[in-house]
């Protein structure tokens, strides 16, 4: 009898340290994203501690990247979708210089702010080694979600609806 | 049926410019690419040492690169282009040479067909071309290849 109830209770602990495993963050999701201050790619510097108290998705990109072609779009969408619900989308450029940021703006559409990366700036970020990387920030300035390569619609709604 | 017409039409567009895009790394001959760890191998053995050239970003360059190898710029761009032309210009054709990139996955990179096409088009008889299949990081930095940092 009791042997039966140490393993139900043994089973009952399993189940809720599993729980609780899979429903807790990562140490790296819950860092706080580091904070940079870049020109933009069309004047003045911005600084992303600014806009704390807002849900920001920072995306690291280039107008050469294929599949950052494909995902700006998606990104444009949300930000005039989610504007009114405190949604700040900021691009990293890691073009060589901000001359062909200039065409792409314009002819992408693009309705968010746009600064031009550094090594610093990606190094900062665990590193930015391949294109596109979004990270989804809180309110709280905590980065909750990483995300490597170009991302559907979907994807990018869900997270940013999950810290909206 | 007019709409069936325009739908297929734009359809085919879309997948043209897609194919289009896919064909640019993919179109490269199999005989020229390196695995990663085959050039591992060569920059530790005592034979011959590639000359590297990266045509990427140069964010991703400064913040990790094979060492040794020289940064031309995105050879997608007319800078990146003319960079590396002018670059390769006084070596000698038969020299081996090898590129990489790494900034996206290979058959959505813009980068390494145009700088493969430009040394082919100059004469250079021994250029081979890094498969990197994901990025840079997850292929090359991640699996604790020799790295360098910096301009």
């Amino acid at each position: 009898m009791l042997r039966r109830a140490l393993l139900t209770g043994f089973l009952i602990l399993l189940v809720i340290g599993g729980f609780y495993l899979r429903r807790r963050p990562t140490t790296h999701e819950l860092r706080t994203a580091p904070d940079f201050k870049l020109m933009q790619f069309d004047g003045p510097e911005l600084e992303l501690s600014s806009f704390r108290g807002k849900v920001v998705v920072v995306d690291f990109w280039a107008t050469w990247c294929v599949p950052c072609r494909e995902e700006i779009p998606h990104l444009v969408e949300l930000q005039q979708k989610y504007a009114d619900r405190g949604l700040q989308i900021i691009g990293v450029s890691i073009d060589d210089s901000p001359e062909p940021v200039r065409g792409f703006y314009k002819q992408f559409r693009m309705n968010y702010p746009v600064v031009m990366g550094t090594a610093k700036t990606g190094e900062d970020y665990g590193g930015v080694l391949g294109l596109p990387i979004t990270f989804f920030i809180g309110r709280d300035g905590k980065n909750y979600a990483k995300k490597i390569g170009a991302q559907s619609a979907a994807v990018l709604e869900g997270e940013i609806q999950k810290l909206l | 049926m007019k709409t069936w017409c325009f739908m297929f039409g734009f359809g085919m567009l879309v997948l043209g410019m897609s194919s289009a895009t896919w064909a640019q790394a993919s179109a490269i001959p199999a005989e020229r690419q390196m695995q990663p760890e085959e050039l591992v191998k060569i920059l530790g053995g005592s034979g011959e040492k590639p000359l590297l050239l990266q045509v990427g970003s140069h964010v991703l360059y400064a913040q990790a690169h094979i060492p040794g190898s020289e940064y031309m710029g995105a050879a997608s761009t007319d800078a990146g282009l003319q960079q590396l032309r002018k670059w390769v210009e006084a070596v000698p054709r038969g020299k081996f040479i090898v590129l990489y990139c790494g900034c996206c996955p290979w058959s959505h990179c813009p980068n390494i067909k145009p700088a493969y096409d430009a040394l082919v088009a100059m004469t250079f008889t021994n250029v081979k071309v890094l498969y990197i299949a994901d990025n840079f990081g997850t292929n090359w930095v991640d699996k604790h290849y020799p790295v360098a940092k910096g301009e």
